[in-house]
């Protein structure tokens, strides 16, 4: 599974960030490492882009993009703070 | 903010030839420049980075590296950057300033700038600065937002270098910030952070330090990591004078190592060192719950899919608000000051050329200048509270789809928008920017949405050469074409950015990447004193060029002089002359169609102004425009809406500016040519307003262009392409009218 296709508050957690070059790269750098956990907060109302969650920060990325980034559901922790 | 001001450099300091430079860097949103405020007090100057042009502010502060001894050392503020590593030239500007590489000084000192809520992140640009052995100190910003405080002193020995927590918005801190300055200006000593990189990469990067060019001057413990920048940036990039060599051993390590498990082991290997120190592990993240409460609550509308646009369009409403409206008031403020001093120098002077130099060319260029410092400030105020709230960010999130279609970022999307207002507030706007492609582009199309000053022509055009009846009677002809216009203006902007971004300003789309940082009330008092420092700059720069080129067209139309005010003789043509109100004073000559003898031309018909119109006349011709067209396409370059009063000048319609349209109008409509035709017909109309519609005629949009791109390059592409572009366009309207029977 891929950022861009997971779902809304759930948490999870990156295994593996593909792309390549520079960009891929400023991903690494803004701290999304493999093991890092990750939230896709929400969506832009035009469906794109979406916004993330990470290492206590809300980083916005293009689907496009989102998509090299693949994650692995948490199953030890469920989301607390996706339904208040 | 004690004890500063120019008169007090204590005497018997010897002075060095340059004073100590100390850079202020950090990531964005860590209110870096709010402390360089609070540092500098109010001396900040603006100038551009060597060979580049990306902003640079400095200032001059007093630091104090020996007991009781005052020197003057020079502040830099940094671009705001999440990491040294460089794909563009603007992201190279942090590593050349702190290595003191091209034409840059060679930094004492510097301020790493982090946000105390979000240390592990901002942590991976203070080591990368680490690394390079400089001396650093870090100003753990923010701080009366987190709690607990963290301990300074436990953090200072993780770390390896003198953290202190400030908070720039509340001036706390400030002082203790400048003890350390001077403490570390004293000791100079740099910090050496030791990192657990895997020897395989160590080794390898044995080959790029040898790669590394001489001209850098790079100390034996600066080539390592320096090796390490090329690595990570080099291979992807756009950067300038790399040296052959150099990029061939990183492209070498590269291959060998693979370039996938490169990057992934560096940056890991910091952030591995940033965890250590910092005492949090993988668990950090998502998996707390947000820190800011308050920012989730107002994302919660701000980016919900109704409500969000909804108070999105009311921002831009607002924004058209401001420049329009409230700018109104002050507009007519500064116009009303200039002919006011213009008639008091006509009052005092005899009449003569110097006495129209002063009042329609000096005083009337001041004007011109002074005129766009209402738009102009109010636009910066507002996209400073767009910034400093953290809304910008928000804006570009919400609208980046649609920008993105144009190859531009979502932050373009408010200089786009403040195109109708004026293009010149706009292209200073666009200085918000990061990348200096984006810029280019946003100032290449800006000019063709219809700004306010085309209004006046377009006005004066549909009312002269268009009925104002109704088409198939209901659609009124004039309000239509009005609209017919804007949408024009609209498709026009959108398609020349879709061009020219696949063209002549081409690069490699460069992704999104975003951080939508807390809401905070703004701090007006930055946000003051950047509107203060813009629009200074654009008084200095832009502003001489501008008053300039008034006098100099003021001087191609009023040269040479005729003894006394005559009145107007138009050869070739018969007028039909209604008199008017205001003509009657100067024209009673001629009732009927009598063809008026050449005896006494307007000063304006041997002006080498109209010697231009009529040169143009061929060249405009199939555009169906005539020499005094030609002239007022001439008088239009100080401003757009001079075409109108240039017009009436041809016309011999005094100049009173209120008054001109209606006369104007009048013979406009009424002008006949010998054989009864009309030289202005509907058709005429259409495709002069869309001459005006395309052609960027407009010195202060050149020069302001030329101002924040530092080449005349440019503002002459920008005038050509609009020109030619222009000209096609006006040529298909009038010849393909024709063709289909009008006239």
């Amino acid at each position: 599974m891929t950022l861009a296709d997971a779902r809304l508050g759930e948490l999870l957690t990156i295994c593996q960030v593909s792309g390549h070059g520079a960009f891929r790269r400023r991903l690494l750098e803004m701290g999304l490492l493999p093991g890092t956990k990750v939230t896709v907060k929400s969506v832009a109302p035009l469906g794109d882009p979406i916004e993330l969650l990470v290492r206590g920060a809300s980083l916005s990325i293009r689907k496009e993009e989102a998509a090299t980034v693949s994650v692995t559901v948490n199953l030890t922790q469920l989301p607390r703070s996706s339904h208040q | 903010m004690t004890g500063m001001g120019p008169d007090l450099v204590s005497v018997g300091v010897p002075q060095k030839q340059s004073p100590p430079v100390v850079l202020l860097a950090g990531n964005p949103n860590t209110g870096k420049t709010t402390l360089f405020n609070a540092l500098s007090g109010e001396s900040a100057r603006v100038g551009n980075y060597p060979g580049i042009t990306v902003e640079r502010r400095s200032a001059s502060i007093f630091v104090h590296p020996h007991k009781g001894t005052r020197q003057k050392a020079d502040l830099v503020d940094l671009p705001g950057a999440y990491s040294l590593s460089a794909r563009s030239p603007e992201e190279r500007i942090s590593l050349e300033a702190i290595l003191g590489l091209a034409a840059n000084p060679e930094p004492s000192l510097v301020i790493v700038v982090v946000d105390a809520g979000q240390l592990p992140r901002n942590s991976y640009l203070l080591l990368q600065i680490m690394e390079l052995c400089v001396p650093t100190i870090v100003a753990v910003n923010m701080i009366d937002e987190v709690s607990p405080r963290p301990d300074m002193a436990d953090l200072s020995a993780r770390l390896g270098v003198p953290c202190i927590a400030t908070s720039a918005r509340k001036k706390q801190g400030i002082a203790e910030l400048r003890g350390a300055i001077d403490a570390a200006l004293l000791s100079a000593k740099a910090p050496s952070p030791s990192l657990a990189y895997p020897a395989g990469l160590l080794a390898a990067l044995g080959k790029i330090t040898q790669a590394l060019p001489t001209s850098w001057k790079l100390t034996e413990a600066r080539k390592r990591p320096v090796a390490l920048w090329a690595l990570i940036s080099l291979g992807d990039d756009e950067l300038r004078d790399i040296p052959a060599e150099l990029r061939a051993a990183c492209d070498e390590v590269r291959q060998v190592r693979g370039e996938f498990d490169l990057d992934m082991e560096i940056v890991r290997t910091r952030y591995a060192w940033i965890e250590e120190r910092l005492h949090q592990g993988q668990s950090e993240g998502a998996s707390n719950p947000p820190k800011r409460p308050t920012s989730e609550r107002i994302d919660r509308v701000l980016l919900h899919p109704v409500l969000g646009f909804l108070v999105f369009a009311l921002v831009t409403l607002l924004l058209f608000q401001a420049l329009f409206i409230a700018a109104d008031p002050l507009i007519h403020l500064v116009e009303n000051c200039v002919s006011f001093a213009q008639s008091l120098v006509v009052k005092t002077i005899p009449h003569g050329w110097p006495r129209d130099l002063l009042a329609k060319g000096i005083i009337g260029g001041v004007g011109n200048v002074v005129v766009f410092l209402p738009q102009i400030a109010l636009l910066f105020a507002i996209i400073g509270l767009l910034e400093d709230s953290g809304y910008m960010s928000r804006v570009a999130f919400l609208i980046d789809r649609v920008m993105r279609m144009l190859g531009l970022h979502g932050r373009a999307f408010v200089p786009m928008i403040s195109g109708f207002a004026c293009a010149v507030p706009a292209i200073m706007a666009t200085r918000t920017l990061e990348r200096q492609r984006d810029r280019l582009l946003t100032m290449l199309v800006v000019p063709l949405m219809t700004c306010s000053a085309r209004l006046p022509v377009y006005t004066l055009v549909i009312g002269a050469l268009f009925p104002p009846s109704h088409l198939w009677g209901w659609l009124p002809i004039q309000g239509t074409l009005m609209v017919g216009l804007y949408g024009f203006s609209i498709v026009a902007t959108l398609t020349a950015a879709w061009v020219l971004g696949r063209t002549v300003v081409k690069a490699r789309r460069v992704p999104l990447l975003l951080e939508l940082p807390p809401y905070r009330v703004p701090h007006l008092r930055s946000i003051f004193r950047m509107v203060i420092s813009r629009s200074k700059d654009f008084l200095r720069e832009a502003g001489t060029i501008i008053l300039v080129c008034t006098v100099v067209l003021w001087a191609l139309l009023s040269f040479p002089r005729a003894p006394d005010p005559s009145p107007p003789v138009v050869s070739n043509v018969t007028s039909s002359v209604i008199p008017s109100p205001a003509q009657t004073a100067s024209t009673q000559s001629s009732p009927g169609n009598v063809q008026r003898d050449v005896k006494t031309k307007p000063i304006i018909e041997r002006s080498p102004g109209a010697l231009l119109g009529r040169a143009l006349e061929p060249v405009i011709k199939p555009l169906g425009f005539d020499w005094r067209i030609g002239v007022g396409l001439v008088g239009s370059f100080a401003a757009r809406e001079v075409f109108v009063s240039t017009m009436a000048l041809v016309y011999g319609i005094p100049d009173s500016d209120t008054d001109a349209q209606v006369p104007l109008r009048e013979r406009m409509r009424t002008e006949r040519r010998k054989d009864g035709s009309r030289p202005y017909s509907p058709l005429v109309g259409a495709s002069l307003l869309a001459f005006f519609a395309i052609a960027c005629q407009c010195t202060s949009t050149l020069a302001v262009i030329r101002r924040e791109t530092r080449t005349w390059r440019w503002p002459l592409f920008l005038f050509a392409y609009t020109g030619v572009l222009a000209w096609v366009t006006s040529f298909a309207i009038y010849q393909g009218g024709r063709l289909m029977g009008l006239s």
